[in-house]
């Protein structure tokens, strides 16, 4: 499904990343983990197209991404979320999942114009596809709200169901539950088993979280100083020596 | 008095009308694409010749010549987008702006060489004749700049608010990177923006050359910065904020000429954008930002 062989980045003379390898199978729920600034954010950059690699390559289902645009890879499947949260924040909840669908609904601007008088029965269909997304995080309710004046949590939510909305087949999830409390991220695991399998997604995320990380992934990456340090099972990689002191120090 | 006011009052929106057409070009670009376009202003003025060349020299009906003037404003918004902005999306704002100038001199030196420094006159498009509503008298011209500025901004609130390609501009003035991770082709949402502003300015300057009926190579430069500081003044990057202050400043002006003095008029809209911004920094409808530290 996804593959990166030798993936690297420098920053001037920094290696950001470096000699990365990544083999994810389809349908797989993948864990990326690592101490702050061990370069995990740079890899889904990597992966989005946000930055060009200096070397190695990026696969994704056997066809060469690096080189594209982040819009060319959103369409060939990839979508993410952000560490940050970064909705449309001045646009409601449904507009937000809405502006992402559009690209993969295809009408012609005459439509469009029509239904600014309230016409159109494909911009029904929108919003009714729009809605089963946010009914999925239950935020269905929450349709007109401004996104910015969501709470935390469900922001978090609206960032995964706007990136579900451009029917991706590899989901990217930056610390989706960062900020959560027990409670959150126990449903928040929940949602993230339940989404791949209705959406047959392949997901690979970014998390502090170990009780989520070890509840839900199949397989972890530990990215230590830009370079991996172990890979395997979460039980296998979390008891790895190497790993303990990269988190714990000596 | 009171009928000379109401009539003050007119006057200053139908300049108005025409500051909030072009400010409205200025302000949806600083959104999207975070730059003044100094080249704006000249829009309008190419609007105008494209109107006179299109009647005057290759003598086409006026609905056709109308629309042709559109056309052949927004296709030069989006070229000067591709040509010159576009090259340095990731340059300085500093490069960006001198090249913005550099673009409205280059505008204003073409037609300066194609059509000389002579000023053409030229007749109205729109009928002149004097409406007389109870006591008040109305130009027809001014009643067609208000018809036609309030039905371009109900058209375009409905198309930002109601279409997708609305929305997708809202989501690229918002956080352009996000929405290039959400698959919107962010190249085609700053191509239609330029193009929508550049229509906006076409039908100003239809408006603008039916008032005046004289037209000049730097007849967009005065429109052009007054548009400006009305888009700054109703919150720069806000398009109810363009109508706004293009509204706003239509009034100042005609009020300021009608009662206070025509020489000082200028300087009193300019001192109105002062006070403003002293205690409204981002406009009267502007956004705050707040910045982390």
């Amino acid at each position: 499904m996804l593959e990166c062989k030798n993936l690297g980045i420098q920053f001037g003379g920094l290696k950001a990343v470096d000699n990365f390898n990544l083999n994810i199978e389809k349908g797989m729920l993948y864990g990326l983990i690592g101490p702050n600034g061990a370069g995990k954010t740079t890899v889904f950059n990597l992966l989005t197209g946000v930055y060009k690699p200096t070397g190695g390559t990026i696969r994704l289902d056997g066809n060469l991404i690096n080189g594209k645009t982040p819009t060319q890879i959103n369409n060939m499947g990839i979508a993410r979320t952000f560490q940050n949260i970064r909705l449309f924040s001045n646009m409601s909840v449904l507009d937000n999942v809405k502006v992402a669908l559009h690209e993969k609904v295809k009408y012609p601007l005459l439509t469009s114009m029509t239904h600014m008088f309230g016409f159109s029965k494909k911009e029904k269909e929108m919003d009714d596809l729009a809605l089963e997304i946010l009914d999925v995080f239950s935020l269905g309710t929450k349709k007109d709200v401004l996104s910015g004046n969501l709470p935390y949590g469900e922001q978090r939510k609206l960032e995964i169901a706007r990136a579900l909305a451009t029917s991706p087949s590899l989901l990217l999830l930056d610390e989706p539950a960062a900020g959560m409390n027990p409670n959150e991220t126990e449903e928040l695991m929940e949602t993230i088993r339940k989404i791949r399998d209705m959406y047959n997604l392949t997901i690979l995320l970014i998390e502090h979280d170990m009780k989520l990380v070890a509840g839900i992934c199949e397989k972890l990456t530990v990215l230590n100083f830009g370079t991996e340090l172990a890979s395997g099972t979460p039980s296998e990689v979390l008891n790895n020596p190497d790993v303990i002191t990269a988190y714990l120090g000596e | 008095m009171l009928i000379n006011f109401i009539e003050q009052l007119i006057n200053g929106l139908r300049t108005g009308s025409i500051y909030a057409l072009i400010a409205i070009g200025y302000t949806m670009v600083y959104g999207i694409a975070k730059m003044i376009n100094f080249a704006h202003g000249d829009i309008i003025m190419v609007g105008a010749y494209a109107l006179y060349f299109s009647i005057s020299v290759l003598g086409l009906p006026v609905p056709v010549a109308l629309l042709l003037t559109v056309i052949v404003c927004s296709v030069l918004g989006v070229l000067i987008e591709k040509i010159a902005y576009k090259p340095l999306r990731k340059a300085q704002p500093l490069a960006v702006l001198i090249t913005a100038i550099g673009m409205s001199f280059f505008l204003q030196s073409s037609s300066l060489l194609i059509f000389g420094s002579t000023p053409i006159p030229f007749q109205s498009v729109i009928p002149n004749d004097n409406i007389k509503v109870g006591p008040v008298i109305i130009s027809s011209i001014t009643l067609v700049t208000l018809v036609v500025t309030a039905v371009a901004m109900i058209l375009l609130t409905l198309f930002i608010n109601k279409t997708k390609l609305g929305s997708a501009m809202r989501a690229v003035s918002e956080d352009k990177g996000a929405a290039e991770l959400m698959g919107i082709n962010v190249n085609s949402t700053i191509s239609m923006t330029f193009a929508i502003g550049s229509a906006l300015a076409a039908v100003a300057g239809i408006l603008y050359i039916s008032q005046y009926q004289s037209m000049k190579p730097t007849l967009g430069a005065l429109p052009g910065i007054k548009a400006f500081v009305a888009a700054v003044l109703g919150g720069i990057g806000s398009i109810p904020g363009a109508m706004l202050g293009g509204i706003l400043l239509g009034l100042i002006e005609s009020v300021s000429k009608a009662y206070i003095s025509t020489e000082l008029a200028d300087a009193i809209v300019f001192g109105v954008l002062i006070v403003v911004l002293l205690f409204r920094p981002s406009g009267l409808l502007g956004k705050k930002k707040i910045v982390k530290v």
